[in-house]
């Protein structure tokens, strides 16, 4: 039976676009995925250089200023118009993906549709027969950065787990994730299992373990998310 | 002389016949060559096997052409649109669903290395994106070093159609902005590359270090301001 959720707390979007981004050391190359990762852009901390790449060439990428005329030539992944930052660069898509699945990124954030205990990670198809496959950069995004973080509700819009013991949709990739952001809590996958490192305020280990579809282990240090912090 | 410009664009894809392995570049709508596949529509070829990243965007182009039933089979990476309230791949959509479009799709890393491979003269390869995946099925998997791998196939073709910036006689190109994407590595991968081109400028203006794809990969090139 799925939990009652009526009265849990809860991270919005934003605020766990701001977690992430607030994880992201100054310098770091990172790819953010389409869907919930791209909230991260906005959120990133003013006082480190974060370098962002998008899979279609771009190494270096910022906010259009909406003073701007939007270019058919700058679109990220998602196809959105962006600005080019000073220091960036633009190249075809075959130093774009040596950059994705070489190991040269050093985080790609994720959205998921599931991730299991091991890492697993399925985002690229919902499973419905008659869905049309579309995979895009996912999977190379999955398995070739050095850190792979990924963004979703912590559970589906009717109440079943996202975090699982085995995934049930599509693999993207096989133990590829290292962690996860929900909007209850914050889980790093190790090899010895999922560990809770933060959680939203109000929530007990008991009540996120009912909405969570594999064994927890809670960090002795484990934060406390406040909603009206982040 | 070496001279690769030609007049028009029907000249530039007079001589793709039924059943050819087109290389469409293009992410999106920025380096989509639309005059190129509008001329080809025009020119009647079909059963085509195309490669290219999406299955085309607006009524234009690739999806035109896909609309018009001329192409049998796509191998592509994303054939849907990212933003449900434009009515992308449209074409492809309706003609996938009634069964009359084969679809092979495959990650975006895959679909450039298995170009890269063809121009560079390589044969099959092992890449780890889509091991243990639904996208590795029916291809050779193998565990190397502890690390998973899927044997991919090179992706020769005989025609590829790319729009470029600025394009000389001898067929050097650049790009312009993030709309280079695809267009250098399929250039390497077909045999007759076709690049429509914002301007053609005289041999010997396009600085040697700023050519983005050296004149030997192509072999047409045709002005279309736009």
């Amino acid at each position: 039976m799925p939990a009652d959720n009526t009265q849990l707390p809860r991270l919005g979007r934003e605020a766990i676009a701001k977690l992430v981004a607030n994880d992201i050391p100054d310098g770091a190359f990172v790819n953010l995925g389409i869907g919930l990762p791209v909230l991260v852009a906005k959120h990133l901390p003013k006082d480190r250089e974060i370098i962002l790449h998008s899979e279609n060439g771009i190494l270096g990428m910022g906010p259009l200023d909406p003073s701007q005329a939007a270019d058919p030539d700058l679109i990220n992944a998602g196809k959105q118009p962006i600005s080019l930052l000073t220091g960036s660069s633009i190249s075809d898509s075959v130093l774009s993906f040596t950059m994705m699945r070489g190991g040269h990124l050093d985080l790609s954030v994720l959205g998921g549709l599931e991730v299991s205990a091991s890492g697993d990670l399925a985002n690229w198809h919902t499973g419905a027969p008659d869905a049309i496959p579309g995979v895009g950069g996912a999977m190379d995004l999955a398995i070739g950065a050095k850190r792979a973080f990924v963004m979703m509700e912590h559970q589906t819009r009717d109440g079943r787990p996202k975090v699982v013991e085995s995934c049930t949709l599509p693999l993207t990739g096989a133990g590829v994730v290292d962690r996860i952001y929900t909007d209850l809590a914050i889980i790093d996958v190790e090899t010895d299992g999922l560990w809770v490192r933060a959680m939203v305020e109000g929530l007990s280990l008991a009540q996120l373990q009912e909405r969570t579809g594999a064994a927890l282990k809670c960090d002795p240090e484990c934060r406390t998310l406040y909603l009206g912090e982040v | 002389m070496l001279d690769k410009t030609v007049h028009t664009l029907a000249e530039a894809v007079r001589e793709i016949p039924d059943g050819a392995t087109v290389l469409v570049g293009g992410f999106g709508g920025s380096g989509a060559p639309i005059a190129l596949l509008e001329a080809l529509l025009e020119q009647g070829a079909k059963d085509l096997v195309v490669v290219s990243n999406n299955a085309g965007s607006g009524t234009e182009g690739l999806n035109a052409l896909i609309g018009a039933g001329r192409v049998r089979k796509l191998i592509c990476s994303y054939p849907k649109s990212a933003d449900k309230s434009q009515p992308l791949a449209a074409a492809f959509e309706q003609l996938y669903r009634a069964g009359k479009v084969e679809l092979e799709c495959i990650p975006q890393g895959t679909m450039v290395e298995r170009m890269r491979a063809a121009g560079a003269g390589l044969g099959p390869f092992f890449s780890p994106t889509g091991y243990g995946t639904l996208l590795a099925e029916g291809k050779e998997s193998r565990v190397i070093d502890g690390i998973g791998y899927v044997l991919e196939q090179p992706i020769r073709a005989d025609y590829a159609l790319v729009k470029a910036d600025l394009g000389d006689r001898w067929g050097n190109l650049t790009y312009r902005l993030a709309g280079r994407n695809f267009a250098p590595v399929m250039c390497t991968a077909a045999r007759h590359a076709i690049a429509q081109v914002r301007e053609i400028v005289p041999l010997g203006s396009i600085p040697p270090e700023q050519v983005m794809t050296p004149a030997i990969f192509v072999q047409k090139v045709v002005c279309h301001a736009s």
